[in-house]
């Protein structure tokens, strides 16, 4: 049976979950943060190695975004992923959702066959877990959302998935695109003997939009239908009361504290 | 010039810093506490290619570059100084000199498996009545037909009870002093070979320290490393590299001592403000942040020189001084800032402090890094 082709997509994100909006431009001020593989999209690559190790398979990173991008790919090629594709022209700079899972879909098509698209469920910058489902809406794949664990057999993957309140159990024939929520499995560490190979030159595929054979008017920016009408910080006004005293008499106070606020 | 790092060289740095923070932060306080060696952590370590760091792919390990080498000691040694110098001892100067000196049956033989982690790998130099001066060392070896027999004590040999595989420095000519020295691969399971008790040390507490008693151990003569009478210059040569790796756990404890004052200085209050408002603690931190920045400096020049195949003797020596040195400094201030608490062993200066007085002696004290860089001085 040939090995299964699996197409995992990463985002490049700011390390912090405290981002900091330039109120001018109403975009998010990236100088001076370091930037990380989007945690999910880590979790993602994690589900992908697993059924690597477990039943052979091809794992391709793919991600959009400037040059320095590069970097989350050399890192999935560190964990352990055979193949990076990199998408990166100033043409598909300002993409919003769904010309970026759009540009994605044509990048899918132009490697080949797969099996598997693994996406992270959301990005830490954007929070707004679009990119994957619209990705399946494109290539007219079935999608299964909320995945926290995966098994593999017979073409046919099993999906556990994380509901708010349930965890429900999807089967779903291949080819399929799953979105992966965080804690699905124990992350692996990079591996130090992959990094010479990973940061090789040359290792990284790179795509400009010609690459894709696309016009420029469905691209970035200029396509994209969402308009970001404000973005801003919310205000923190958070009060600190520290309540003194013996236990009793501080359990007491609390309590009658949080009924005046009709949070008891 | 350039100071940038490559990608390869951020890459190598953050899964160091990963690790330690997954894998030895939650245990680092308990094994110095009860000097506990981090076996699983090493057995973890080896299998991500943390025990092959340099050494070339056909051998076993990673090939990283000696920038990255000294990136992963640094973050190793931030969180857990003992674990940093037991993978810094296993690579510098027991692979390291095997893949440099070493003959390709060797290197098949002994640096496989040690660039694999599969065997521990500890450097024998130092003995009771030789330390900052190892020519006078007095371990002998003598030849009988095929095998050299080794009788003798070595001290402080860091991963002693534990290392499979030993590079030992034994007398194979008593006419001869520095001439008369031989470098010897050799297997622990060769029998003859005795540790003595665990030593019971101020810091890096849970790298396993002990004395090393050799009798009548016999080492097949295909086992002499390099050559015969060479040893103590293949030993100082080995040491060179071995110093530019202790000055980057210098460099991790220093910096973690300073990560730690920052974060205090800043909750603890007294007079009504945090400590990092008064002008007294801001010159402090200010200096170590300042001394910091110099011996990162050194220590990766060092480094960079010897990826560039020039001479880095004396500035291997003023990395491992310096940064030592700063490590000293730093962790004392450390304790300052935090006052009592600082002498508790909840908090994690206390620990820095120990680590940082053992760096500045051991793998050539200060003092011999000065007469080294003194000596370099024309």
């Amino acid at each position: 049976m040939a090995p299964l082709q699996i197409i995992v997509t990463v985002k490049q994100v700011p390390d912090t979950t405290e981002v900091r909006i330039d109120p001018k431009t109403n975009s998010l001020i990236r100088e001076g943060v370091p930037s990380i593989i989007n945690p999910e999209d880590r979790h993602a690559i994690e589900a992908a190695l697993c059924l690597k190790d477990q039943h052979g398979a091809t794992v391709t990173a793919l991600s959009m975004g400037p040059p320095q991008a590069a970097a989350v790919l050399e890192e999935a090629l560190a964990l352990g992923v055979d193949k990076a594709i990199l998408l990166s022209d100033r043409v598909f700079a300002g993409s919003d959702t769904l010309v970026t899972a759009f540009t994605l879909s044509r990048a899918i098509m132009k490697q080949g066959a797969f099996d598997l698209i693994l996406c992270g469920r959301q990005a830490i910058d954007g929070d707004t877990a679009q990119v994957g489902p619209q990705l399946a809406g494109f290539l007219g794949l079935p999608q299964v959302t909320y995945a926290e664990d995966i098994s593999y057999a017979d073409n046919v993957l099993t999906v556990r998935r994380r509901l708010e309140d349930c965890s429900e159990w999807v089967r779903v024939h291949l080819p399929a695109l799953v979105t992966v929520c965080a804690g699905i499995r124990q992350l692996r560490y990079p591996s130090l003997y992959n990094l010479v190979a990973a940061c090789a030159p040359d290792r990284i595929i790179r795509w400009t939009a010609q690459d894709l054979n696309v016009p420029a008017s469905m691209l970035g920016f200029a396509a994209s239908p969402t308009t970001v009408k404000k973005i801003f910080e919310p205000e923190r006004n958070t009060r600190v009361e520290i309540i003194e005293g013996d236990p009793r008499t501080m359990v007491h106070q609390l309590i009658e504290k949080l009924r005046n606020l009709q949070a008891l | 010039m350039d100071f940038e790092l490559t990608n390869q060289h951020r890459l190598a740095r953050a899964a160091a810093r990963e690790f330690a923070r997954c894998e030895l932060a939650p245990y680092a306080q308990q094994w110095d506490e009860t000097m506990t060696f981090p076996a699983e952590a090493l057995k973890k370590l080896a299998q991500l290619g943390f025990m092959g760091i340099s050494i070339p792919q056909p051998y076993g390990g990673c090939g990283l570059d000696s920038i990255s080498y000294v990136l992963i000691i640094e973050e190793l040694a931030k969180v857990c100084a003992s674990t940093a110098i037991i993978v810094s001892v296993h690579n510098s100067v027991c692979a390291y000199p095997i893949y440099v000196l070493g003959t390709e049956e060797q290197k098949s033989t002994y640096l496989v498996p040690l660039s694999r982690g599969e065997k521990l790998g500890a450097f024998a130099l130092t003995e009771p009545n030789a330390g900052s001066d190892p020519a006078s060392l007095e371990t002998s070896a003598e030849r009988h037909g095929d095998c050299y027999v080794l009788n003798g004590t070595k001290t402080f040999i860091t991963s002693g009870s534990t290392a499979d595989i030993i590079i030992v420095m034994a007398r194979t000519d008593r006419a001869k002093r520095s001439r008369g020295i031989t470098a010897f691969i050799v297997e622990r399971s060769f029998g003859g070979i005795t540790p003595g008790m665990k030593e019971n040390k101020l810091g890096i507490r849970a790298s396993d320290t002990c004395e090393l008693i050799f009798k009548n151990c016999e080492v097949p003569a295909d086992n002499v490393l390099g050559e015969v009478g060479n040893g103590l210059g293949a030993a100082l040569d080995t040491l060179t590299f071995g110093r530019v790796g202790v000055g980057a756990q210098a460099l991790g404890v220093a910096e973690c001592a300073f990560e730690e004052s920052v974060r205090y200085s800043r909750q603890r209050k007294q007079f009504g403000k945090p400590l990092a408002d008064f002008q007294a603690i801001q010159w402090m931190l200010a200096d170590m942040a300042t001394e910091i920045e110099a011996a990162r400096f050194l220590v990766y020049r060092a480094a960079l020189l010897k990826d560039h195949n020039k001479p880095f003797a004396a500035e291997a020596s003023m990395s491992k001084l310096y940064a030592s040195e700063t490590a000293m400094r730093c962790a004392t201030k450390a304790v300052q800032i935090h006052g009592g608490y600082g002498c508790m062993k909840d908090y994690r200066v206390e620990r820095c402090f120990r680590d940082a007085k053992v760096i500045e002696i051991y793998e050539g004290t200060s003092e011999i890094q000065r007469l080294i860089i003194a000596r370099s001085l024309k």
